[in-house]
């Protein structure tokens, strides 16, 4: 096996994940929970990142406890593709060498981690829902679910630095701990003839990229809604609870809504405060993305549906008329 | 063109069960399947092959009951299927798998024929990491495309390929040179309902088994020592219990829910 | 010459279907056995008793290596009524003995196995694929059509083993529509129980020691019912087959039915503590020799349970199945010889089934269904004098021997009437070959 000498290796760092100028929340959650562990391990946590205007997100990583913020600047990398991306932050960790390296499990994160992890021979281990330092050996122990969340792994990375994870948005509370960061910006030199891969367009579906996790109240709703323009009763619903709505798999299969309101093993993770799930069976891919919820209700015509197995509160019926009165009737009672 | 689609046979995770006592799955009696994802790989790879001629190839990392998925992968139209069965690869991570996989690639390449596209299923609903794909590709250091959706448009000639991609609130299109790896989203295709000639010639292809001894593969980087990450404990996450069924008129129900919920309204600032 | 694309296509992978392949692969013909489930076995729920001897002709020993439960070396006979069971049967060291008698078996697990073999042998499995129609050419059979795409196959004969419900054999109007007096309906439960426990429960020193209880009486109201314990290495299955006509006359819903048969006193003590892992239902034909259908016709010849070769006295399908495949396979080789695959020609298959065991048996219990439909009381009111009868015998409660025959014997009178009964042997013994 290819290890690392791993005595030269210090500090947790944080990739910070940007678009268009903003950056992606779950970076400063990943930045409070890499303080968290920097200050077991007796060390800082650093952000990086790299891009075309990139030094502007300094004050915001400060804001959120980075002591160092590790940067590369170009122009080229100004759009996120695979290769020059992996390749500029391989040499950053090469060269300064973080005992940690956290990344983000977004779209992006997770198709820049896995290259990344094996250009530098090192372990990864994807969509940790815990973090913890060993406290034997100071090795992280990242905790993480399989076959759709019926069985938990500790793993931990004992000989090869960095240790590496990825960690979707809201498991983590982004804290404020603010300071202000030292910018240590590197060249990587970079041409865009060096890098095969073009951009031809990219497409916005009318929709903001919605992360389900930022919300405390989800209204979800799966094959038992019966047509796509059933949708909207979620919606109301989530509308009148202050919250969002979102879908089983099959309802993205169907065709009638995006994958981005997907809610399950192969779609997004989410422990809102409310989960109702209207007209879902209760699939073990799906209960693995919501099972966490605080209350769960579930609504299904079928007695036996497994949904009702994991739910706080189980009702038997029609959710195409159970949803709608209770819009009707919740309107009532709270705060536009 | 040759496409090579990296498969992997696993649990039907749909029906794999806990044991809440012992703290294991039950995999007794679940049905082992092709990886959903990389299904539509393999329907991709042959819709290539069905428009441009060429052929498909199959590879994958198993124990010697993998065979029955790549005999399957045969009936949706592959050419050739590859087992890559050794002792040896017991245990391994993610790093080491991508190695092992990466070098029994590189005997299909040489029975075979160099590769056009490198195809595998963005994620295992086992592991469900989605790190073995990228792993492979690094490795053969072609571009890497992610979570594909629809391939666009490809230019035998020139060697390049366009391809759709699923991001959070879109898409986007790119164009890499080939050979390249493409992992592959559910909504890529539709996979077909195959032809009989296509189930007659897989019942006359065989298998073709690879290990240490056939390949050049370095022990040294394979199974669970030489795996960097390693499984501390696994454990079954606490039992969510059944709740409390709330019947009565429609009115009725929903009063209750309110009730019920009402506690937790008032935190949000709800109410 | 029209295009062939085999010399035979089976219909079916299960154990007529794999033996028929398994005979021809190894006479060098170009054979396809067209599955419809995943896999041989995923559609054959039978987990049940299967006889060595028919397969022992084709694989020798072949039980050294493939999966079986338990050797059985005890085989009972139950009558049950709502508290009692008088019990009979044989246990014997001769079963105890290789190459054994019979086996408890999971036919998914088990055909799995002889379908490996058959395709060892050279036989094309083809699984996952519907047969639709047969190909009829100028009132020939010539091939098959399935229902996947390019899907037609063309063939000299076609063998078909496409089980009780079989398609074919209805569609070339071999057979008519199975009637519900034919045919069992049988639900089946498989509970899981620790070897050490099945071994003590059921009386054997070893864990590959095998035990049957078959069960019929007056528990079950007056239907045509059977019901069956089977042990296997550390489950037991349990179930009842009724005649479907019976089902729908009593209206009994069958799985109600083997939820009380498990509650039985005899019967509940053996499940107790268990787990039930699998439930399953399935039809098996049950005509006896009148049902069977015409076997052959040109260019096709029908086999087992499609041909409804199932000796439901003895429990004896499987090895009726293998039998049938193996001589309707013969019955090609033959036909290939002289390149004639009429009707004429394949009429042999009928000649070789009436000397085979398989005829003779069904044939020596061909009145059988009939009675029993004719006279359902011989399943309920002679068990249940046979019952109370050694009860009354047993019991010690102050009458005297002399008086407890006496009141035996009335009560024949009464309720039988002893020409009745003597009518009753003499026609079972007249009906039974």
């Amino acid at each position: 096996m290819i290890k690392q000498d791993i005595t030269q290796y210090k500090n947790v760092w944080v990739f910070i994940e940007h678009n268009d100028g903003k950056i992606e929340r779950v970076s400063l959650e990943l930045l409070s929970k890499g303080a968290e562990l920097a200050k077991d391990l007796n060390c800082e946590v650093c952000a990086f990142t790299v891009g075309d205007k990139v030094e502007q997100f300094a004050k915001e990583v400060g804001e959120y406890g980075a002591k160092k913020f590790y940067i590369i600047e170009n122009p080229v990398l100004k759009e996120y593709r695979t290769e020059p991306w992996r390749d500029a932050i391989v040499y950053l960790i090469d060269k300064y060498k973080p005992e940690v390296a956290l990344i983000g499990a977004t779209t992006l994160g997770r198709d820049l981690a896995g290259t990344v992890a094996t250009k530098l021979f090192t372990g990864l281990t994807a969509d940790t829902t815990a973090l913890d330092i060993d406290p034997s050996n100071k090795n992280l122990l990242m905790t993480r679910p399989t076959f759709g969340g019926n069985l938990m792994a500790t793993i931990f990375c004992p000989d090869n630095r960095p240790q590496m994870s990825t960690v979707r948005p809201g498991v983590f509370k982004a804290v404020k701990n603010p300071t202000t960061p030292e910018v240590i910006k590197d060249k990587y030199e970079i041409t865009e003839d060096q890098i095969v891969k073009k951009i031809i367009e990219k497409v916005q579906t009318g929709e903001e990229k919605v992360n389900l996790s930022f919300y405390e109240v989800i209204v979800s709703g799966g094959k038992g809604i019966g047509k796509k323009e059933n949708l909207k009763l979620l919606e109301d619903l989530a509308n009148v609870l202050g919250g969002t709505w979102a879908v089983s798999r099959k309802v993205v299969q169907a065709g009638w809504a995006p994958q981005s309101r997907q809610v399950g093993q192969t779609g997004q993770t989410v422990h809102p405060k409310i989960y109702i799930a209207a007209g879902i069976s209760g699939a073990v891919q799906h209960v693995a993305g919501m099972k966490s919820s605080d209350i769960i209700i579930a609504i299904n015509t079928d007695p036996q549906a497994p949904i009702f197995e994991v739910a706080t509160y189980g009702i038997v019926g029609d959710c195409l008329q159970i949803l709608p009165k209770m819009t009707e009737m919740f309107k009532q009672k709270l705060v536009k | 063109m040759h496409s090579l689609v990296f498969i992997k046979q696993v649990p039907d995770a749909a029906q794999v069960r806990v044991d809440y006592e012992t703290g294991t799955l039950i995999r007794e009696g679940v049905p082992a399947i092709i990886n959903p994802f990389d299904t539509h790989a393999i329907e991709a790879a042959v819709q290539i092959k069905d428009k441009f001629g060429g052929s498909v190839s199959v590879l994958c990392m198993g124990p010697p009951m993998a065979e029955e998925a790549l005999k399957k992968a045969l009936a949706m139209g592959a050419d050739n299927a590859f087992l890559l069965s050794d002792r040896v690869f017991a245990g391994s991570d993610t790093l080491a798998t991508s190695y092992a996989l990466w070098a029994g690639a590189q005997k299909v390449i040489q029975e075979v024929g160099p590769v056009d596209i490198f195809w595998a299923g963005k994620q295992a609903i086992d592991g469900d990491t989605a790190q073995t794909g990228p792993g492979i590709a690094t490795r053969f250091d072609v571009p890497l495309v992610t979570y594909a959706v629809e391939i666009k448009e490809i230019d035998p000639s020139a060697k390049k390929i366009k391809i759709v991609r699923l991001l959070e609130g879109g898409t986007e299109t790119v164009e890499v040179p080939m050979p390249c790896m493409i992992t592959t989203e559910e909504t890529l295709n539709h996979i077909r309902f195959a032809p009989l000639p296509y189930l007659i010639k897989a019942a006359k292809t065989p298998v073709v088994l690879l290990n240490s001894s056939n390949t050049t593969i370095d022990a040294s980087q394979c199974g669970l020592k030489n795996s960097p990450t390693k499984v501390k404990k696994a454990f079954t996450p606490p039992k969510r219990e059944r709740g409390e069924m709330i019947e009565g008129s429609l009115d009725e129900i929903i009063s209750v829910v309110y009730e019920k919920i009402e506690p937790m309204l008032k935190q949000l600032g709800r109410v | 010459m029209r295009k062939k694309d085999f010399d035979v296509i089976i219909v079916g992978a299960g154990p007529a279907g794999l033996a028929a392949g398994y005979v021809l692969a190894k006479a060098n013909v170009n054979v396809a056995i067209i599955e419809r489930g995943t896999f041989p076995g995923s559609k054959n729920v039978m987990g049940g008793i299967f006889y060595r001897k028919a397969l022992d002709d084709l694989i020798p020993e072949f039980y050294k290596e493939a999966p079986l439960e338990r050797h059985i070396i005890e085989q009972k006979m139950w009558f049950i009524s709502e508290d009692s069971v008088f019990s009979t049967g044989i246990k014997s060291e001769k079963f105890n003995k290789e190459p054994y008698n019979c086996f408890s078996v999971f036919r998914a697990k088990f055909d799995k196995w002889f379908a490996q073999k058959v395709q060892e042998a050279g036989a094309l499995i083809i699984n996952e694929t519907v047969v639709k129609d047969p190909i009829v050419e100028n009132g020939k059979v010539v091939g098959i059509r399935t229902d996947r795409p390019d899907g037609d196959l063309y063939c000299d004969c076609v063998i078909a083993a496409d089980g009780v419900n079989s398609f074919l054999a209805k569609s070339l109007g071999l057979r008519e529509k199975i009637t519900p007096n034919k045919v069992a309906l049988a639900v089946k439960e498989i509970i899981g129980l620790p070897e050490n426990v099945i071994n003590d429960r059921f009386g054997v020193s070893s864990d590959s020691d095998g035990v049957t209880i078959e069960i019929t009486g007056p528990y079950f109201e007056g239907m045509e019912s059977m019901g069956f314990i089977y042990t296997n290495k550390n489950s037991l299955s349990i179930g009842v087959g009724t005649i479907i006509e019976d089902l729908i006359e009593h209206k009994v819903n069958p799985n109600d039915l083997i939820e009380k048969f498990k509650t039985h006193p005899a019967i509940a003590p053996l499940i107790a503590g268990g787990e039930t892992k699998e439930y399953l239902a399935h039809m098996i034909p049950e005509g006896g020799y009148y049902a069977v259908p015409k076997l052959y016709t040109d260019g096709l010849m029908v086999v087992g349970d499609a041909a409804m070769l199932v000796n439901s006295v003895h429990r004896e399908g499987s090895n009726l199945a293998i039998e049938s495949g193996k001589l309707a396979a013969r019955t090609y080789l033959e036909a290939k010889d002289k390149n004639d695959f009429s009707a004429k020609a394949l009429s042999a298959y009928q000649t070789k089934m009436e000397e085979s065991f398989v005829l003779k048996d069904l044939k020596m219990y061909r009145n059988l269904p009939h009675l029993l439909e004719e006279k359902r009381y011989l399943l309920t009111k002679y068990p249940q004098l046979i019952i109370d009868s050694m009860y009354s015998i047993y019991n010690v409660d102050g009458v005297s021997k002399p008086d407890k025959i006496k009141n035996i014997k009335d009560k024949v009178k009464k309720e039988f009437g002893y020409w009745n009964l003597a009518k009753d042997m003499f026609t079972l013994w007249r009906k039974l070959g």
